[in-house]
């Protein structure tokens, strides 16, 4: 027997022992986010608070629940079995979350290094989820309620618009330079003379949501009827096509691509009205709980706002994209020929 | 009276009479000249393949008698009246198959039955074209989904369901790979002698046009005019090594001024 072969047989069973160093790194991964949201865990309970903050015991015991998961999930992996796979996922960013709430807690409620009343501990945030979630809940209905109308109104109007614009010359010759001049203006920019020209403060509001979503849609889906193929219509004309026909079944299905680019950036645009609007006069929503949450220098409320309205922003994002992917599904079709 | 009336219904000839047509189209402010007086009379059920250069206008050609623009000069006059505007007798087929993404196979079949409000009434016509072409089991597919050749299938289904009398077709094999290209060849010979319609094809391959059409009308550069009308009595299926077709296809690329080169 050679040396490198004994080496070679001597590497092979020793490998049988060890384990393989892939599985090693993401154990000790799991375990470091679990020793991570321990510390968090103990910062909470065992450091004293410098103010009067609440549900600091169930931000730790929250926490405990994820030691331990975190550490089931270490084990596991370092055996091989594939359980918790969802977890091992999520783990590097649990890690990092563990060690972004502990240095928050200890720079905020136990250190104080950070100016009060501005930047709150994590877990006074907790509080107003718990505590005040009656009062979200509200603004975020009167929110989407409001933020839902304006949009649809002014997408349908901007649709109509485009439309027209895509198909009739007169229409156009009358309309497109009224949108030139208008459209690009930002819709907060009529805040002074809307919340005096309309009877209240909610239906001027509307009227600027709706125009600032109403834009982009008008100007895409009349670009998208503009650019449809003329080929389309000579082939549905030679098929018998009326005008209607034309219009309905030719160009608008044919633009409806773009009409959901236009739809995505007015939806967009109109998150930052509504809640300008809110602010600045409709006495509901999100909008005007921040404003109320400032004027109490209720910081941790203001927090707990905002992270309710990223949510309700992302869904309404997410739930157009739904519409989106199910409208236009003919452009997903797998399978080929 | 009543004579002279039954006499003009009877006399209401079953062709399509393209009468002194000329038609320009504007380019950068002047008149560019495409078709200069066509005079062309092509009977119920012929298949006329028209060729020439490329560019020559035999595409406008085909606009004018599909009806869908109105030609600068001169009459096209169908079964007896005058072409005003597109009608789904006249149904045409493009180089490109132009189906609608959106829909489905057997929704862009049922096109021309939904514009005309008779969707229902025909729904099983739909199916029977697509089997006609070969694409029964294709109903429910999306055309990106499709081969070229199939979505040309669809595209012919298309036209097919509204029982036109006159197809048009313009290149409509021009993108295909060839061995596509000469089994549609012969599929569109079949429909055309089942049918009984009236084809009027465009295309610039001889050997196509020799091997599909009862006639050919050979055009010449732009501004495009009739520089023959050959009659081609061959029975089919034709073999593209037939001894006439070869003479013809040799007198033909003569007078489309390509003698040296063959």
């Amino acid at each position: 027997m050679t040396l490198s072969s004994a080496l070679l047989q001597r590497r092979e069973s020793s490998a049988a022992v060890t384990f393989p160093p892939r599985r090693l790194y993401e154990a000790g991964l799991s375990w470091a986010a679990a020793a991570a949201w321990l510390a968090n865990a103990f910062i909470i309970l065992r450091w004293p608070d410098l103010g009067d903050w609440g549900r600091g015991p169930e931000c730790a015991y929250f926490g405990g629940a994820l030691v331990v998961l975190l550490s089931l999930s270490g084990a596991l992996r370092l055996f091989g079995v594939e359980k918790l796979v969802r977890l091992r996922r999520a783990t590097p960013w649990l890690l990092a979350l563990g060690l972004f709430f502990s240095i928050w807690e200890a720079t905020t409620a136990k250190l104080g290094w950070l100016p009060q009343p501005f930047f709150p501990p994590p877990h006074a945030i907790v509080e107003v989820f718990t505590d005040d979630w009656r009062k979200l809940l509200e603004s975020v209905v009167a929110s989407v309620k409001l933020e839902l109308l304006g949009f649809v109104l002014g997408a349908s109007a901007g649709f109509v618009i485009g439309v027209a614009l895509g198909r009739s010359k007169l229409f156009g010759y009358w309309v497109h330079p009224v949108l030139r001049l208008i459209g690009p203006l930002p819709a907060i920019a009529w805040l002074p003379i809307v919340f005096f020209a309309f009877p209240s403060s909610w239906s001027a509001s509307i009227f600027l949501i709706g125009l600032t979503s109403g834009f982009p849609v008008a100007v895409l889906t009349w670009s998208g009827v503009a650019g449809v193929n003329t080929a389309y219509y000579d082939i549905a004309r030679t098929l018998g096509a009326s005008r209607w026909f034309l219009i309905f079944k030719v160009a608008i299905p044919a633009a409806l691509p773009q009409v959901f680019v236009g739809l995505f950036m007015g939806l967009g645009a109109s998150f930052a009205v509504l809640v300008t609007a809110e602010m600045m006069g409709v006495k509901a929503g999100l909008g005007f709980y921040l404003q109320w949450a400032q004027g109490w220098a209720a910081y941790a409320n203001m927090y707990a706002a905002l992270i309710v309205m990223s949510a309700m922003c992302t869904s309404l994002v997410t739930l157009l994209f739904k519409l989106r992917d199910r409208v236009l599904a003919y452009q997903k079709a797998e399978l080929q020929w | 009276m009543v004579n002279a009336a039954a006499a003009r219904v009877a006399n209401v000839s079953r062709e399509l009479d393209i009468r002194g047509v000329s038609h320009s189209y504007e380019y950068r402010g002047a008149e560019l000249p495409v078709l200069e007086d066509i005079d062309l009379r092509i009977r119920q059920g012929e298949f006329v393949a028209l060729l020439g250069p490329s560019g020559c206008g035999k595409s406008t050609l085909l606009r004018l008698v599909a009806g869908l623009e109105p030609p600068s000069a001169g009459e096209l006059v169908f079964e007896g009246a005058p072409i005003s505007g597109p009608h789904p007798s006249r149904v045409i087929v493009l180089q490109d198959p132009t189906l609608f993404p959106w829909r489905k196979v057997a929704a862009n079949v049922a096109l021309g039955p939904e514009a005309r409000g008779v969707l229902k009434r025909e729904r099983a016509r739909i199916d029977e074209t697509l089997q006609l072409v070969g694409l029964a089991n294709f109903a429910d597919a999306y055309p990106h989904q499709l081969s070229g050749g199939m979505a040309q299938r669809v595209a012919l289904a298309r036209a097919l369901v509204n029982d036109p009398e006159l197809l048009i077709l313009d290149e409509p094999l021009g993108r295909l790979d060839s061995l596509t290209r000469l089994t549609m060849q012969g599929e569109i010979v079949n429909l055309w002698r089942r049918a009984g319609f009236t084809v009027l094809l465009v295309t610039h391959d001889i050997e196509e046009a020799l091997l599909m059409a009862t006639r050919i009308v050979v055009l010449s550069e732009r501004p495009a005019s009739i520089k023959a009308d050959i009659r081609i009595d061959k029975p089919y299926p034709r073999h593209r090594g037939d001894a006439e077709l070869v003479a013809r296809r040799q007198e033909i690329l003569e007078l489309l001024g390509f003698a040296a080169a063959w």
